[in-house]
């Protein structure tokens, strides 16, 4: 075990999967000679060399689609596109090509690709650096979706990620990456070594695509989330003084349909959150699935706290973004309801 | 290369140069103050400074006339000054502030003026170009002689847009400079590293686009190319692509670790090819200038950025509900969670 920030581990699970295979290659935007923006890659190209860990220009549909033609033969490519906001121009070779290629070829070919993209607010980023473009992802039959929320699971899924036979998004809360982040940005920031998610086993190992976490047990409501809002979601749990069960769904797409309805079978009461815009966002998904297999068992509306259905704006980020206060104001609704 | 370079004596006026001369120093001056608000906390986020390659947009302007379009990039402060925005309007959508202008929505990369023709700040790499064939086509369309400079770096040279931009501008005529402000690097990215076809302006001829290169630390020279440029435009020939050699002194953005270059390689570029410094020297030698006459220009500009940080802390921010206009002509009620 070792103690490692988010961008540790993300490094880490690069390096351990290009040691266990020579199919492993790594491309993108600065990933090479400069170690990646947020350092993710930093000293792959080094310790692999060029031929493994490789820049490419600024040109994100040909990162994608060649790294696509890398997987159809052979190779496993993990690309990393610098942030999401700047994948539209891949996204036609994403949902055109990569989700596609598999059923098109009725499973003759197949393409074990993984893109990786640092994603959502926090950071003062306005509308072309802070989006959370997930939806658009899960919305593509054929793409698996990934969000982590804390080091530990950043290896673990990565490395699943890598090892999986399909595509997989793989979207990285880019406000977690130094530390947990609650929404409380007027209060000192806390760093990974404080928090037991930060302690990652440093040899191989996974975290199943497709498994939720309970990450706090509860009986008055279930909080469903992910990426940087879980940490948001407990801190507003903790000030509620409510007894609410949260739960990280970690992957979106397989999605853990089971631990969703057995919490909220127990509790009754849900609240769906994310970072994301309301409308058509992947809250609706989750309302739509607990609406129908925990109908008999609700006793209030299922609620969504989520982003406003405006462009990420530049001024008064910390309205816009979904904070603890907005999560508490639901979390008493929904257990008045 | 054949870079455009002014060699004899400029046959230029007092006045010209300085002019030339006080725009180049407000630029850079104003983006100095903006490395200080940041500092202080004042800025968030993304701020690109373009402090180095100052004679590019000042050279380029003295080659328009009223009605002519710009559209750039994320690097745009140098852009908005040279075409006459207001420093006070600028600096506070840095600040995030009701007075800057786009209200504090948009930030350092997403700022616009209809009154002084400028389409932007765009953020994401590339995306100016066909919009900037567009602002070009519809001139043509209404029967006017305007030209629309689009300027991109030469990172965004090798987006897939701006190869499809070229072959429409050309097919349709547009009376558009293509002006690429290559400043040798895209965040860490050195040229070399990015494309084995390093002369831009070269790429032109595959669509039968003229062009050229110019040495755009010589503020003569690129309003001499400029003026060769829109020419060809006006003249209804068709695009023309112009790429001046510039050079930025400060990293990327705001934090940027400079691994990808000596501080050697700076210092010789300040010392021996600084645009303000070239024109400087041609004030005092051929003695169109005093010393004094430039130091008063010097406090005055001064004085201009100093009331725009004035400005820029003062201006409130903007109301909560301003967030919500401007999405469409007439609201879509929405819900506010
Ligand atoms: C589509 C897209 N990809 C990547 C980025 C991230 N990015 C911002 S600026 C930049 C470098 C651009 O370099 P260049 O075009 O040379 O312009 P310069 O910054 O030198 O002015 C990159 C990679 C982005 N904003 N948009
Ligand atoms: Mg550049």
């Amino acid at each position: 075990m070792a103690r490692m920030t988010m961008i540790e581990a993300i490094r880490d699970a690069h390096t351990v999967a290009m040691e266990r295979d020579d199919d492993v290659v790594v491309l993108g935007e600065d990933v090479g000679y400069f170690g990646g923006v947020f350092r993710c890659t930093a000293g792959l190209q080094k310790r692999f060399g060029v031929e493994r860990c490789f820049d490419t220009p600024i040109s994100e549909l040909g990162i994608v689609g060649t790294a696509i033609g890398m997987a159809a033969y052979g190779l496993k490519p993990v690309a990393e596109i610098q942030f999401a906001d700047y994948m539209y121009p891949g996204y036609d070779q994403i949902v055109s090509e990569a989700a596609r290629l598999r059923y098109r070829s009725a499973g003759e070919f197949t393409c074990p690709l993984v893109i990786r993209m640092p994603t959502g607010g926090g950071i003062f980023g306005a509308q072309t650096h802070s989006q959370s473009p997930e939806a658009l992802f899960t919305h593509v039959a054929g793409l698996k979706t990934v969000v982590p929320s804390n080091p530990r699971d950043a290896k673990g899924l990565l490395l699943a990620a890598i090892a999986d036979p399909d595509p997989v998004i793989f979207l990285e809360p880019k406000r977690l990456y130094n530390g947990p982040f609650d929404g409380h940005f007027d209060r000192p920031s806390v760093p990974w070594s404080k928090h037991p998610a930060g302690e990652v086993e440093t040899d191989y190992f996974e975290v199943p695509l497709g498994k939720a976490a309970v990450v706090r047990e509860g009986s008055a409501a279930t909080l469903i989330t992910y990426g940087t809002m879980v940490h948001v979601a407990l801190a507003a749990v903790e000030e509620s003084g409510e007894d609410i069960e949260v739960i990280d769904l970690r992957t979106l797409l397989p999605l853990d349909l089971d631990t969703i309805t057995a919490s909220v079978g127990k509790t009754g009461r849900c609240i769906v959150l994310h970072e994301a815009t309301l409308t058509s966002g992947y809250g609706a998904e989750i309302v739509a699935l607990v609406q129908r297999d925990c109908f008999y068992s609700l006793e209030a509306p299922v609620l969504r706290v989520a982003g406003w259905d405006t462009p990420y704006p530049h001024a008064q980020e910390w309205d816009y973004f979904p904070g603890p206060d907005r999560v508490k104001r639901a979390i008493a609704t929904v257990l008045e309801g | 290369m054949a870079t455009r370079k002014t060699t004899k004596k400029p046959n230029v006026s007092a006045e010209e140069l300085l002019s030339y001369y006080r725009d180049m120093l407000l630029i850079r001056r104003f983006e100095e103050k903006a490395g200080q608000l940041y500092g202080m906390g004042l800025i968030g986020g993304f701020c690109h400074l373009y402090i180095g390659q100052e004679a590019v947009v000042v050279g380029l302007e003295a080659a328009t006339k009223d009605g002519d379009k710009r559209v750039t990039s994320y690097r745009d402060h140098g852009h908005m000054l040279a075409c006459g925005m207001d420093p006070n309007g600028v600096m506070a959508e840095l600040t995030g502030r009701e007075g800057g202008y786009s209200k504090g929505k948009g930030g350092s990369m997403h700022m616009f003026s209809k009154e002084k023709h400028f389409y932007g700040g765009h953020g994401i790499v590339g995306a100016q170009v066909p919009i900037g064939a567009g602002l070009a086509f519809s001139d043509k369309y209404k029967g006017n002689d305007n030209v629309t400079f689009t300027y991109f770096g030469d990172g965004a040279a090798n987006q897939g847009q701006v190869a499809e931009t070229y072959n429409m501008a050309q097919l349709w005529d547009l009376p558009v400079v293509f002006v690429i402000e290559n400043n040798q690097y895209a965040m860490g990215t050195s040229v070399k590293r990015a494309t084995k076809s390093p002369d831009f302006w070269e790429r032109g001829a595959a669509y039968g686009i003229a062009g050229e290169a110019v040495d755009g630390m010589d503020v003569l020279a690129v309003k001499e190319a400029g003026e060769k440029a829109v020419a060809h435009c006006r003249a209804g020939k068709g695009p023309y692509i112009l790429e001046v050699m510039t050079y930025r002194y400060r990293g990327h953005s705001m934090s940027d670790p400079a691994k990808y270059r000596t501080r050697e390689e700076v210092q010789k570029m300040r010392e021996e090819r600084d645009p303000i410094e070239q024109v400087r020297g041609l004030l005092l030698t051929g003695d169109h200038a005093t010393e004094d006459q430039l130091k008063e220009i010097d406090k005055e500009i001064k004085t201009i950025v100093n009331a725009s940080a004035d400005f820029a802390k003062e201006s409130p921010e903007p109301a909560l509900d301003e967030l919500w206009t401007d999405i469409y002509a007439a609201e879509i009620p929405q819900e506010v969670n």
